[in-house]
């Protein structure tokens, strides 16, 4: 099998035991990305150059010693460019320094190689709010690979990256995990640091790992997790190997079925291969428990109350002062800004601004934002309250399968209301992870990837991790 | 069900405030998909936070804050290289007091 088809577990056996160099794997994913990327359009830059070089001199004694990473265009790689898929940061800002996550991955011997599209600073669910490009999704080209991590899926799901960093704040990651038919896990929230993430909704930011396995995904998550001095909203954690115990099975487990998570309006065949999946775990052991989360009607709302007015406070770093593509001839400072901002600005973010900064804004703040904080730890206790019963949640990722590029174009609100499934994981702090569980055939005969979401409490990986492995191995 | 909106929101005023100068056509069609975002969110209206228990619940985190002491930085090279303008050591911006 060609080595950019292969797991990072895979490969690193090959390289400890001598039958492949890193390099080989250099030159194997620069083909693949030759002969793919052209029509799915994961990557906006890469250096295949620098990745040979890096490769001489990969230390493969280290746990991803010789692997390359495919890294999302909102963290900081010292030396690379960090658009975020913006026009606000094209082509005028290299990173002066490497977020903790690529500082950890170097010192694991990963080689950082390539930037990934998504929706521009992240926001939105298709990757078509991304300025610099278009992702198709691998299974289908007519498709979108989902958002806003969607070229870190699309780069798996086509194998033109061995794996990926996302990053997730209402479902960035696990939702175009699920629409590609990869693995990706939100970490808890203060499992990663945040530093060199570039930030959309700092309560709600996570990075973490899309791979092509469970085992992949806990390796990288080994690699990326750890309290850091530079984000205070990391955690203390004890030192822990995540791939231990993931193949323990689910017998004894108890699995809690949502019923909120579980009603009308998903696709009859998305939640077919949903229910299958379930059914194979219970098979495998696993007591299923019907439970219910009372709040998650109110989930959607919350989020896009108290995620745009984190942004619009995130985003008035972008003034086009320090860095940035600044307006030229400027009438005055104001005007600097304000143009600035107009022209580097897609629709998407020019709309949450807006949104966020009125739900702060004097004489609303009480009725939208303070509210929304409420509910937003009415959300929490409905699954502390769950976790007394249950060791992980299970729910459709999605109520539908990828949709058709151009779908929705003009409709933000009911893009919104797709994300209810992953939304309050964000919410309410917890982990969860996307895992493939099957595939639906559309109208042109492609076939689409369904993903089944595992929630764990906060800090809860190990747990979700085994059910994830147990799905992937009932397949 | 929600009830209906009484305020609209004035999105070139929040636009200013956002220091973002937006086009009449983008005014008009925000004001649109706006005012539909907002009517779906006043479902929160609905809940009645007065009667619904909120005592102890979980809060965002604490702050840890770390000693006061000064560390080593980036340089001011490596922070003026990203700079739209920038002279004489420091970033480069229009007149912003009326001396």
């Amino acid at each position: 099998m060609e080595l950019s088809n292969q797991s990072i577990t895979s490969l690193r056996k090959q390289l400890t035991s001598g039958d492949i160099c890193s390099a080989d794997i250099i030159g194997s994913l620069a083909d693949a990305i030759e002969k793919k990327d052209g029509e799915i359009g994961a990557y906006l830059s890469h250096d295949l150059d620098a990745a040979r070089e890096a490769a001489k001199t990969a230390d493969l004694s280290l746990p991803l010693g010789g692997i390359p990473i495919a890294i999302k265009d909102n963290i900081n790689v010292k030396g690379q460019p960090c658009s975020c898929a913006s026009r606000f940061l094209d082509g005028s800002y290299t990173s002066p320094y490497d977020a903790t996550v690529i500082s950890k991955l170097r010192a694991a011997g990963a080689i950082l190689y390539g930037r990934t599209n998504m929706d521009e600073f992240a926001m939105g669910s298709t990757t078509e709010n991304s300025a610099l490009g278009d992702t198709r999704n691998p299974h289908d080209l007519t498709r979108a690979p989902g958002g806003s991590s969607g070229g870190s899926a699309a780069a798996v799901a086509s194998r033109s990256a061995i794996a990926a960093l996302g990053s997730d704040t209402g479902g960035s990651i696990r939702q175009p995990a699920s629409y590609c038919g990869v693995v990706g896990l939100k970490p808890s929230y203060g499992r990663v640091s945040r530093y060199g993430l570039v930030a959309f909704a700092s309560s709600l930011d996570q990075i973490g790992p899309i791979t092509q396995n469970v085992e992949d995904s806990a390796l990288l998550l080994n690699a990326i997790s750890g309290r850091d001095a530079m984000d205070a909203t990391s955690l203390d954690q004890p030192d822990t190997d995540f791939t231990q115990g993931l193949n323990d099975g689910v017998a004894g487990m108890k699995l809690g079925l949502p019923k909120e998570y579980f009603g009308d309006g998903i696709d009859p065949a998305v939640r077919h291969q949903v229910d299958e999946s379930i059914k194979k775990l219970e098979s495998a052991g696993a007591e299923l428990v019907e439970i219910s989360l009372p709040h998650t009607e109110y989930a959607v709302a919350t989020y896009y109350i108290i995620a745009p007015a984190e942004a619009s406070s995130n985003l008035s770093r972008f003034d086009g002062i320090r860095y940035g593509n600044r307006v030229e001839n400027p009438n005055d400072i104001i005007d600097l800004y304000r143009r600035s901002r107009e022209q580097g600005f897609g629709p998407e973010v020019k709309r949450r601004i807006i949104l966020g900064t009125y739900v702060l804004s004097s004489g609303y703040y009480d009725a939208y934002y303070n509210k929304a904080q409420k509910v937003r730890g009415l959300i929490k206790r409905d699954f502390e309250n769950a976790y007394q019963k249950v060791d992980a949640i299970l729910s459709p990722v999605t109520p539908n399968v990828a949709p058709t590029i151009g779908a929705d174009k003009d409709n933000p609100l009911q893009q919104y209301l797709a994300d209810i499934f992953t939304i309050s994981a964000n919410l309410a702090g917890i982990c969860g992870i996307s895992v493939p569980c099957g595939k639906v055939a559309s109208e042109s005969g492609s076939q689409l990837p369904v993903g089944l979401q595992i929630l764990g409490p906060h800090m809860g990986e190990q747990a979700i991790l085994k059910v994830a492995r147990a799905v992937e191995s009932s397949d | 069900m929600s009830s209906e909106r009484t305020e609209q929101i004035d999105v070139r005023y929040v636009a200013k405030l956002a220091r973002i100068d937006l086009s009449e056509a983008e005014c008009e069609t925000f004001q649109e998909q706006l005012s539909a975002i907002l009517g779906y969110i006043d479902t929160l209206k609905d809940l009645d936070l007065d009667t619904t228990d909120t005592e102890g619940l979980p809060a965002i985190d604490d702050n840890y804050l770390r000693e006061d002491v000064s560390r080593p930085s980036l340089s001011q090279e490596d922070l003026l290289r990203n700079a739209p303008e920038s002279a004489k050591g420091q970033v480069r911006v229009p007149k912003v007091v009326d001396a």
